[in-house]
């Protein structure tokens, strides 16, 4: 932001304040208010939100472990919690061409991707859920605004956010008439919780060198349709997993996974997660995705069926190895934000919501000593490694380096053996030291992967979808996708890689447009950005940085 | 001099709206609504003459169910004094609206009533109209300038023609159009304070309304998909597929 002239801002203080209305964010906003009622004391806390209400940038598979909201609302059925299609029955099949598969006997499938007791949910509706939950325990929730900057003081202690201003036009200049400057939010504590790669969370980690010493954080990008099918077909609670096509079944350069889960209403919700540590800069996830949905496995439930909404998200799944420091002074890292995700299961909500349940005790028990905040919350992770959580991730530490390693198959053996046979606790240890954006291959090295043209049934383009996904953004405003060197998209990215963004991006935000003279220029459509990340993880030259738009931008997802 | 603002909670501008597969509608649940686009120019337009010293009280009106406070607080963050919440679960047709807000009108002893000239959910633009019609009182609608002046308002509107200015004696119903003003952004710091404004619950009982269905709903689909087009290389075989079409 360049406004010239320093804006007087107006200032609220807080005990706490989270970034984010996700499953962290709000089960931490929910156990502070717990806490303080239970010790009769008084904790405001407030919590933030970039999408234009809460749930409207929540995507997620998602298949639920109901372990962290039992703990959080023992009674939430009473309350009405969203949880209304328990898992039936697992499936999990090895795609090893478009049109054939095998089928995993029950016995065979690793005991961490077992769903007895789970719940097929939409993450967006139990964040609307847990929301309410939350405002009527006394949280405030400002959705709509975005926080912008870190507030840091001499002392280098975080003293809360400044949310971004509104009405700036694309040259940074404030807008006649509507400019309104953003708020200073400070708090004792800040906790954030924005989500795999988020834009904060990446400046704290690099600020206070947070960073994993073990292992570089590793990410995935996972695209989703939401669908509404024949009833006939529709078996409410039936979950299927995928490996392989159109990902490698045995090779290790394009790697991921594929999910259907049957919701509720004749929904079903269809995915497909790509690890970012792919090497041919040409594949396209977006594409990839839409050519899964015709194998035969996944086409049977969705022919004749509607498409209703599309999106996508980056996940964080490093695990253990790569989870940076979580506390710095005056405030954590709970959720994706330090990456919770527990990938042998596939699920970072339970994990998201206990960090932040955890962290939300240690900040509580500084707040009723007495304490003015800005200290390290050493309490949140001393908490943590007592956990069941640290438990569950430490079982699940060589799951996400197996698969990158030696592939689906044979690092699915493995992982088999290490999860039924040793409980998680085998006697061996893989690390993935390869960071996501150095995987790319040449593109003079690698083979133009030629994808069939959308049918309009089962597949579709592009922008189709992103329309799908109800995204806007105020058309006047700065680019929030800022190059720190413009001239690299086309000078090295377009040789070296034939410019992967092109591909990677799941909404069509860059574009690589050739002039009437031959010149070529780097087009960024900032309107369509569905906030996945993407692109701030996988360009290969780490030029794209991701910064938060005006408040309300962004995708309206539904119950996604 | 007091002025009641109606605001219509509908799905959002920016939702790719779905007709749900039985035909009885769209899809509404889990999709984000918002305050009706034009109810937001209205606001705005009573906030701006209040910020003029030409009203003195503002207060918003909207009719639905228990989310419906979520836009009444939009509303109280953009600068309206207090708000009026008629609780009613289910559809409301515009006729039962008009009763509705003519029966608040004369209850608040209001000067005028804004509102947006439609909802973006019906498209209806009926309930302005309406609402003059119960009261028997003027109306100006299509708004794209207001100026209030003593018992007198004066609007221009937007006809088909061009510009039409109006001269009308108040209590009046004015209802907005798109370029009557650009509505300001929410601040956080006021939809703070907005949250310790007061809501009045009513029920339409509470104003003597009586809740009847003039319309019924037969069937709701999606426009007919367009089929696909074929590219032609020359202006000839443009023509002759044109021919072939016998269009031209």
């Amino acid at each position: 932001m360049s406004v010239e002239t320093p804006v007087e801002r107006d200032v609220m203080e807080y005990d706490v304040l989270i970034v984010g209305a996700g499953p962290s964010g709000l089960a931490a906003a929910c156990k502070l208010k717990q806490i303080a009622a239970e010790k009769g004391a008084e904790i405001s806390v407030c919590v933030v939100e970039k999408g234009s209400e809460v749930g409207a940038h929540i995507l997620s598979g998602a298949v639920f472990e109901p372990r962290a909201l039992n703990e959080l609302f023992p009674n939430w059925k009473e309350l009405g919690a969203p949880l209304n299609a328990p898992v039936v029955r697992d499936e999990l099949h090895l795609f090893y061409s478009p049109q054939k598969s095998f089928k995993f006997l029950n016995f065979m499938i690793p005991s961490p991707m077992h769903n007895e007791g789970n719940y097929v949910i939409s993450l967006g509706n139990l964040c609307r859920w847990l929301a309410q939950q939350a405002e009527s325990l006394g949280v405030e929730i400002y959705p709509g605004f975005a926080a912008q900057e870190v507030l840091i003081d001499e002392q280098n202690v975080v003293r809360g956010v400044q949310i971004g201003d509104l009405g700036v036009g694309h040259d940074g200049k404030p807008k006649d008439g509507v400019y309104a400057p953003g708020m200073e939010l400070r708090a004792k504590y800040t906790l954030f919780s924005e989500g795999c790669r988020g834009h904060l969370g990446k400046r704290l980690i690099q600020q206070y060198q947070l960073e994993s010493k073990d292992a570089p954080q590793h990410y995935g990008i996972g695209l989703k349709e939401l669908w509404e099918i024949d009833p006939a077909k529709h078996e409410k609670g039936l979950v299927v997993h995928g490996a392989g096509w159109p990902l490698q079944a045995f090779g290790t350069e394009a790697t991921g996974g594929s999910f259907l889960y049957h919701l509720e209403n004749n929904q079903v919700v269809v995915g497909l997660i790509v690890d970012l540590s792919y090497s041919n800069p040409f594949l396209s996830p977006f594409d990839e995705f839409q050519r899964f949905k015709h194998h035969p496995v996944i086409a049977k439930y969705l022919e004749g069926g509607k498409r209703l909404s599309y999106g996508a998200r980056a996940l964080v799944k490093g695990g253990l190895d790569a989870l940076p420091k979580l506390v710095f002074p005056g405030g954590a890292l709970i959720g994706d934000d330090a990456g919770m995700l527990n990938y042998s299961k596939i699920k970072g909500s339970h994990t998201a919501m206990k960090s932040g349940m955890l962290a939300a005790e240690a900040v509580a028990e500084r707040l009723l000593a007495g304490s003015e905040g800005g200290d390290v919350l050493n309490g949140y992770p001393e908490k943590f490694k007592a956990s069941w959580l640290y438990d569950e991730l430490y079982r699940s530490r060589n799951f996400g380096a197996v698969l990158h390693k030696f592939g689906a198959l044979i690092g699915g053996t493995i992982n088999w053996i290490e999860q039924n046979i040793f409980g998680g606790k085998a006697p061996w240890h893989f690390r993935d030291l390869k960071k996501d954006h150095e995987t790319l291959k040449p593109a003079a090295q690698s083979q133009k992967i030629v994808y069939p043209k959308p049918d309009g049934k089962l597949s579709f383009d592009k922008l189709s979808s992103v329309f799908l996904s109800s995204t806007n953004h105020e058309e006047d405003q700065p680019v929030h996708l800022r190059l720190k060197d413009p001239s690299i998209p086309i000078g090295r990215n377009l040789p070296l890689y034939d410019e992967p963004a092109q591909r990677y991006c799941p909404a069509g935000v860059y574009e690589v447009v050739t002039a009437a003279t031959g010149d070529k220029r780097f087009q960024i459509n900032a309107q369509n950005c569905v906030h996945c990340k993407t692109c701030d993880i996988k360009d290969p030259s780490q030029n794209i940085t991701w910064v938060a738009p005006e408040g309300n931008g962004g995708p309206n997802y539904p119950n996604m | 001099m007091k002025a009641l603002v109606s605001v219509k909670r509908v799905v959002d501008y920016n939702v790719r709206v779905q007709v749900k597969s039985d035909g009885s509608g769209v899809i509404t649940e889990g999709v984000k609504h918002s305050m009706n686009p034009f109810d937001e120019i209205a606001m705005e337009e009573a906030v701006r003459l209040k910020e003029k010293g030409k009203l003195t009280e503002i207060v918003a009106i909207t009719i639905g169910g228990a989310k419906n406070e979520e836009t009444l607080r939009s509303a109280l963050a953009f600068g309206a004094d207090r708000a009026i919440h008629i609780k009613e679960e289910g559809d409301v047709q515009p006729l039962t609206a008009a009763r509705a807000f003519a029966a608040a009108l004369k209850k608040e002893g209001a000067q005028v009533f804004f509102a947006g000239k439609q909802a973006i959910d019906d498209d209806a633009n009926q309930t302005g109209q309406m609402v003059a019609a119960l009261l028997d009182i003027a109306q100006a609608t299509f708004a794209s300038k207001v100026e209030l002046d003593g018992g007198k308002a004066v609007v221009t509107r937007e006809v088909d023609a061009g510009l039409e200015t109006l001269e009308v004696d108040l209590p009046a119903v004015i209802t907005t159009d798109l370029r009557l003003n650009e509505p300001r952004y929410l601040k956080l710091p006021d939809i703070m304070k907005a949250k310790k404004k007061p809501i009045e619950t009513v029920t339409f009982a509470d104003l003597g309304v009586e809740k009847g269905a003039a319309l019924t709903i037969s069937k709701t689909s999606a426009p007919p998909k367009r089929s696909k087009g074929i590219m032609v290389k020359t202006v000839d075989e443009l023509v002759s597929a044109l021919k072939s079409k016998g269009l031209v």
